[in-house]
């Protein structure tokens, strides 16, 4: 059976190789906004824009970005992504500026972004790297909406707001800084009890590629060119 | 004098950068299997930190506020850390080779940490800070990081040699570590008002 290739794209960012579940990549805003189930949606939404738009930029101007050089034009395509998306989210969605705060600009250090640039975006044609731009972008978007639902409703008996059980028997710590260590984890836990594959493994045992952000790449462009 | 001790304290302890934070995650969990790397790295962090921050308060309160390009910094800050750490970098190497060897190897990896520039940021839109207060924030964020990143190695060495079930083992053993660190971290919160009030008595 032959596949569409531009929905194999979301289907490979949504479950395959779901950025946060799976490559456990992004993990700094995964851990700090996850706080509240709408800030997972608001954070994982402006995130899938800079992802779309990076990706389609990166992808048209491909041929045209000389090799050698390529990490600091991506930072700069990204940085200005995100400086328009951080002002629009300001003059429009104050609340969620407030609620994100400076993880807005962090955005542009989201290793999400430069990976499927280096990755995906500057080999293939614009039309794809936006699908795949689309299908990690929601994948990002549903792990953070997925951590933020579990530790808003133990953390304070809600969902989205709404109240499911009243707070005296929620466990608070949950949506403080340690919850979000022991919800990640659970999370990962499971997916190894099911036999997801991650790629933890390479998370603790750095390599040179495996850290995070921009790093990893820049990491491995030297590691190669070592080994040349 | 007290004030710029209040904000280490503050940025070091309490706000932890990555038990409260959550900024620098991936090379806190990367890089922290021995305590040596981790004390190597948390050095590293320390220099950079430190000259990242005090560069990005000069240039945004000499440079880019006067022009009126606040919205440039992001853009602006990014890219003069990136060029700062390969400064620094070459600057070590040619002058004190022994610094170079034990923290070089790790300069590269803080680039495009998200901590440095998260910091940068904060000092200016978060806190406020003038050039020297927004110095020494970077050095307190930094010193937090280099003891919470040393801690982390220490339990590691010791999860090594326990069984643990497998599904646990690897990522999410390290993270339940961190997250009881952060619970014992969070006995700081209490000197947060405490703090609050003496920098404001304090002053400038």
């Amino acid at each position: 059976m032959k596949k569409n290739p531009y929905l194999e794209r979301l289907y490979n960012g949504l479950i395959k190789e779901n950025p946060t579940l799976v490559l456990m990549l992004g993990m700094c805003p995964t851990l700090a906004v996850s706080t509240a189930a709408i800030n997972g949606v608001s954070m994982g939404l402006s995130t899938l824009a800079v992802l779309i738009l990076s990706n389609f930029l990166i992808s048209v101007m491909r041929n045209v970005i000389p090799d050698d050089v390529r990490l600091p034009a991506y930072i700069v395509i990204v940085a200005s992504l995100v400086t328009v998306v951080k002002l629009l989210i300001k003059a429009y969605l104050p609340s969620v500026d407030v609620a994100l705060g400076t993880y807005i600009d962090l955005i542009v250090v989201n290793c999400i972004i430069l990976g499927r640039a280096e990755a995906y975006a500057n080999k293939h044609t614009p039309g794809l790297s936006v699908m795949d731009g689309i299908g990690m972008g929601l994948g990002f978007t549903v792990a953070l909406t997925l951590a933020g639902l579990v530790r808003e409703l133990l953390g304070a008996g809600t969902v989205f707001g709404l109240t499911v059980f009243p707070q005296e028997y929620a466990v608070g710590i949950m949506i403080q800084p340690p919850g979000a260590f022991l919800v990640i984890a659970l999370f990962i836990i499971i997916m190894n009890a099911i036999g997801i594959k991650t790629r933890q493994r390479q998370l603790v045992e750095i390599d040179g590629c495996s850290g995070c952000c921009a790093t990893c790449s820049m990491r491995c462009e030297e590691g190669k060119e070592e080994t040349k | 004098m007290i004030r710029l001790l209040l904000i280490v304290i503050l940025n070091a302890l309490i706000s932890n950068v990555v038990l409260n934070q959550f900024l620098g995650i991936c090379s806190f969990l990367g890089v922290s299997q021995r305590i040596k790397a981790s004390a190597s790295l948390g050095g590293a962090v320390i220099f950079v930190m430190t000259i990242a921050s005090a560069v990005a308060s000069a240039l945004y309160s000499l440079v880019l506020h006067p022009l009126g390009l606040d919205f440039m910094k992001m853009i602006i800050f990014i890219l003069v850390i990136a060029a700062l750490v390969q400064i620094v970098e070459m600057f070590l190497k040619k002058k004190s080779p022994s610094v170079y060897k034990a923290l070089g190897i790790y300069l590269p990896l803080i680039t495009t940490n998200c901590a440095v520039l998260g910091i940068a940021i904060d000092n200016i839109d978060k806190f406020g800070y003038n050039f020297i207060e927004s110095v020494f924030s970077g050095f307190g964020t930094a010193l937090g990081y280099t003891i919470a990143i040393v801690l982390l190695a220490g339990i590691r060495s010791r999860v090594d040699e326990t069984s643990i079930p497998r599904p646990v083992r690897g990522a999410p053993i390290v993270m339940l570590a961190a997250a009881l660190m952060s619970i014992a971290f969070m006995g700081f919160a209490e000197l947060q008002p405490v703090i609050e009030v003496a920098l404001k008595g304090v002053g400038q």
